[in-house]
C-alpha cells in the first residue's frame, strides 16, 4: 500500500512540475523574432487565464497583429536608427498580486515601454510601478478613472467607466426613450460600481428615474433573486455594466424567470456571444463598443487576425492593435525610444486607428467618439442610434 | 408584492433542494464514519466536467450521458474513500480533515490541469419552456430541479429504512463497534455511504450545470461550503435535518438578497448559523448525545 501510495505521490509531482513549465512557456510570447540593440520592447500584462482571458488574449494578439505588421515593412523609424519591435505578454490573471509579480518579472527581462493593464483593477496598482520606473505606460483597455490618474506616464485608449456610464444613460433616456431604468452592478468591481454610479447621476439629470439597483459580489453566479425583484418594479430597461462572463449568467437568468427587459450594458459585454449557450438570451441587446469586425474600414486587420488566430477579433484586440501604433507614432514624434520623451510627445499624436481617430490629453485620457454595437440574429452589429425601429422591436 | 414573494420563495427553494442534496452526502458520511469529507463540494464540479464530457465530447446521448456522469462520480466517491480515508480510520480526526481538504485541493488542481482556468459554457441538457401561473413564472429548471431533488430524497429515506443495506448504514452510525460485532460489514458499509453520497453529488452537479451552463474547475468551492453548513443547521448526522438545512439556507439567501441587502446575504446566512448554534448546538434535527465516556 505504501509502495502504491509512493508511487501515485510521484506521479502526482511530475504533473505538477509539468505544469509549472507548461504555464512559464504558455506565459511568454514573443511576437517579431528579431533580439539585439535596435528591438524595442513592449511588456504585455493582462489576463490570458481566468475569467477574463478573453480580453487578455484578445490585446495580446491584436498586438502582435500590429508588431508583425509593423516588423515586415521594417520596422519604425527613429530619428536615424530603425528599430524593430517585440512582444513580452504576461499573465496577470485580472489580479492585483499576479500582476506586481509578472510586471517585476517583466522588468527584470527588461522591457522599454508597458501595453497594460488589460483589466482596470491591477491598472490601479502597476500604474505606481511603472510611475516609479518612469516608463511610458498604455492601458488598451483599464477604464477605471484612477486607471492612470497620479501617474505622467500612464495613457488609456479606451473611455472611462464614468464616461461609459454616462454615455449609456444619455443613450437609454435621450435615444431610447425609457424613463423607469433598473441596473444590476457588481458591488466588489471598479468597473462596475464607477459605470453604474456615473450612470444613475446621469439618468436623474435628464429626468429619468432608476427604479431599482441590485448589486451582487464576484463570483456570483446566482442573479435570480435581484432580477425577481427587478421584475416586480416598473422597469423598462436593465442596465448590466459587467464584464461578460456575469453578463452571460445574467441574460440567461432574465430569460428564465421571464424578465423581458431589453438590455444595456457597457464594453465589458464584448465577447458575451461565446460565453452565452443560447444567443437568444442576448438578442437585442446594446452596448458600448468601439470596433466592430464587420466594418469594412477594419476589414484588412480583420482577415490579418482571422487568418493568424482563426478567430474574429473584438474590440480588446482592436484595442491592443491601436495601442501598438500609438507607441509607435509617439516613437517617431519623439525621435527617441526613451520613455521620457515618448511621454512627453503622447499629447502631441493624433492616431488613426481601428477604434477611431485618437488623441491625448495631458492627464492621460483619450478624445474620441462613442460607437454602439446590437446583437442581431445572433451575431454582433452596428447599431445606429438614429434607427428607433430596432428599440420598439423589443 | 405577493407574487414577487412567492417568486423568492420559489428562487429559495431551487437554490435550497441543490444545497440540501449536497448536505445529504455530508450529513451521511457524518453520520457513519465520523467525518467531514471537504472534498464533497467539487464531487460535483467533477459531475459537472463528467457531463460536459459525455455530452460534448463523446456525444453521448443525454440518459446514457446522466448514467455516465453519476457512475463516475459514484466510483470517485469510493476511490476516494479507499485511497485517501480507509488507511486512516484510526487516525486522529485532524489527519482525516486535512486529508480531506488536500483531496479537496487534488481534485481543483487536477481539473485544472486537464480542462484549464476558463470557463466553458455548456448548453443545458434541460429544455422545458418556462410556465406561467397567475403572473408568477416558474422556470424549467427549477421544476426538473425540484422534481428530481424530491424524488432523490424519498428514495434515499426508503433505502435507508426499508432496505438491509440501509439498516445496516444506520446501525454502523449509532455505534460502529458493537454493528461489527452483530456481522455487518462495516467497510463496505462505509464504501457504500461514499458511493450514494457521491451519486448525490453528481446528480446535483447535473442540476447545478443545466442552471448555470458555465464550467470552472472551482465550481464546487462554494455549493459545497453552503451545502456544509445546511448540514450544520439542520443537524450533522440527520438526514432529515440535511435537507431541511438546505432548503431554510436555500431561502434565507433568496430572500435577505430580495429584501434586505444582497451584500449582506452570506452575513445573514452565516449569523443565522451561529445563532441556531448557540441555541441548539446539534442543528434542528441533530440528536444531542452525551460523550462517550
Amino acid at each position: 500500500m505504501k509502495k502504491f501510495l509512493a508511487a501515485i505521490m510521484a506521479v502526482a509531482m511530475t504533473f505538477s512540475l509539468a505544469a509549472c513549465g507548461s504555464s512559464s512557456e504558455g506565459n511568454t510570447s514573443n511576437a517579431g523574432s528579431t533580439s539585439g540593440e535596435d528591438t524595442f520592447v513592449i511588456g504585455g500584462l493582462g489576463p490570458l487565464t481566468g475569467s477574463a482571458a478573453s480580453y487578455g488574449i484578445s490585446v495580446k494578439q491584436g498586438a502582435e497583429i500590429a508588431i508583425n505588421e509593423i516588423n515586415e515593412a521594417g520596422g519604425v523609424k527613429v530619428g536615424d536608427k530603425t528599430v524593430k519591435l517585440s512582444l513580452n505578454f504576461k499573465d496577470d490573471e485580472a489580479s492585483e498580486e499576479t500582476a506586481i509579480t509578472a510586471y517585476n518579472s517583466l522588468m527584470d527581462e527588461g522591457i522599454d515601454a508597458l501595453l497594460g493593464t488589460v483589466t482596470s483593477a491591477p491598472c490601479i496598482v502597476i500604474k505606481d510601478y511603472t510611475a516609479q520606473d518612469g516608463i511610458l505606460q498604455i492601458t488598451p483597455s483599464g477604464s477605471a478613472i484612477n486607471c492612470i490618474t497620479d501617474a505622467d506616464n500612464a495613457f488609456r485608449l479606451c473611455f472611462t467607466d464614468p464616461l461609459q456610464g454616462k454615455t449609456m444613460a444619455d443613450f437609454a433616456v435621450n435615444d431610447l426613450g425609457y424613463k423607469n431604468i433598473a441596473v444590476i452592478f457588481n458591488n466588489s468591481d471598479e468597473y462596475s460600481t464607477g459605470m453604474k454610479d456615473a450612470f444613475v447621476e446621469e439618468v436623474e439629470a435628464l429626468g429619468g428615474t432608476v427604479v431599482s439597483t441590485q448589486a451582487f459580489n464576484e463570483g456570483d453566479v446566482d442573479f435570480t433573486a435581484q432580477l425577481t425583484a427587478i421584475k416586480n418594479t416598473n422597469a423598462e430597461i436593465l442596465f448590466v455594466p459587467t464584464y461578460y462572463e456575469a453578463a452571460a449568467y445574467i441574460a440567461q437568468q432574465a430569460k428564465d424567470i421571464g424578465l423581458g427587459l431589453p438590455l444595456i450594458g457597457g464594453d465589458g459585454w464584448d465577447g458575451v456571444l461565446k460565453q452565452v449557450t443560447d444567443p437568444s438570451t442576448v438578442e437585442g441587446a446594446i452596448f458600448l463598443s468601439p470596433f466592430l469586425s464587420t466594418d469594412p474600414e477594419v476589414a484588412d486587420f480583420v482577415s490579418a487576425y482571422e487568418e493568424a488566430y482563426k478567430a474574429t477579433p473584438d474590440q480588446f484586440a482592436a484595442d491592443g492593435y491601436d495601442v501598438v501604433y500609438v507607441m509607435k507614432a509617439a516613437m517617431e514624434k519623439a525621435g527617441s525610444t526613451e520613455s521620457a520623451d515618448m511621454i512627453a510627445a503622447m499629447t502631441e499624436i493624433e492616431v488613426d486607428g481601428l477604434t477611431g481617430s485618437v488623441k491625448f490629453s495631458a492627464d492621460g485620457e483619450p478624445e474620441k467618439g462613442a460607437k454602439f454595437v446590437t446583437i442581431k440574429d445572433g451575431q454582433y452589429a452596428a447599431y445606429n442610434v438614429e434607427n428607433t425601429e430596432e428599440t420598439t422591436a423589443e | 408584492m405577493f407574487n414577487n414573494i412567492l417568486e423568492q420563495l420559489i428562487n429559495g427553494l431551487r437554490t435550497g433542494s441543490i444545497y440540501a442534496l449536497i448536505a445529504l452526502g455530508y450529513t451521511m458520511v457524518y453520520g457513519i464514519a465520523k467525518m467531514i469529507n471537504f472534498a464533497h463540494g467539487d464531487i460535483i464540479m467533477v459531475g459537472a466536467y463528467a457531463l460536459y464530457v459525455a455530452i460534448v465530447l463523446l456525444h453521448l446521448p443525454v440518459i446514457p450521458a446522466i448514467i455516465f456522469t453519476c457512475v463516475v462520480c459514484s466510483v470517485l466517491g469510493i476511490l476516494i474513500e479507499r485511497i485517501a480515508y480507509k488507511p486512516l480510520r484510526n487516525a486522529p480526526r485532524l489527519a482525516v480533515l486535512i486529508t480531506a481538504i488536500g483531496v479537496s485541493y487534488f481534485l481543483q488542481s487536477a481539473s485544472l490541469l486537464i480542462f484549464k482556468a476558463t470557463p466553458i459554457p455548456f448548453q443545458s441538457i434541460i429544455n422545458i419552456q418556462s410556465i406561467n401561473i397567475g403572473g408568477v413564472t416558474i422556470s424549467g429548471i427549477t421544476i426538473v430541479t425540484l422534481v428530481v431533488t424530491t424524488i432523490s430524497m424519498i428514495a434515499l429515506t426508503l433505502f435507508i429504512n426499508k432496505t438491509k443495506a440501509g439498516s445496516a448504514m444506520r446501525a454502523v452510525s449509532e455505534d460502529m463497534g458493537a454493528a461489527q460485532l452483530v456481522g455487518i460489514n462495516v467497510n463496505r458499509t462505509i464504501t457504500l455511504t461514499f458511493a450514494i453520497g457521491s451519486f448525490l453529488a453528481a446528480v446535483a452537479g447535473i442540476l447545478y450545470i443545466c442552471q448555470y451552463q458555465s464550467l470552472k474547475p472551482t465550481m464546487g468551492a462554494l455549493p459545497g461550503i453552503k451545502a456544509f453548513v445546511a448540514a450544520v443547521l439542520g443537524g450533522i448526522g440527520s438526514i432529515p435535518g440535511a435537507m431541511l438545512g438546505g432548503i431554510i439556507l436555500g431561502i434565507i439567501e433568496s430572500l435577505s438578497k430580495a429584501f434586505i441587502s444582497t451584500e449582506l446575504s452570506d452575513a445573514i446566512v452565516f449569523s443565522v448559523l451561529v445563532i441556531v448554534l448557540l441555541v441548539k448546538p446539534s442543528g434542528f434535527l441533530g440528536k444531542k448525545k452525551n460523550e462517550k465516556v
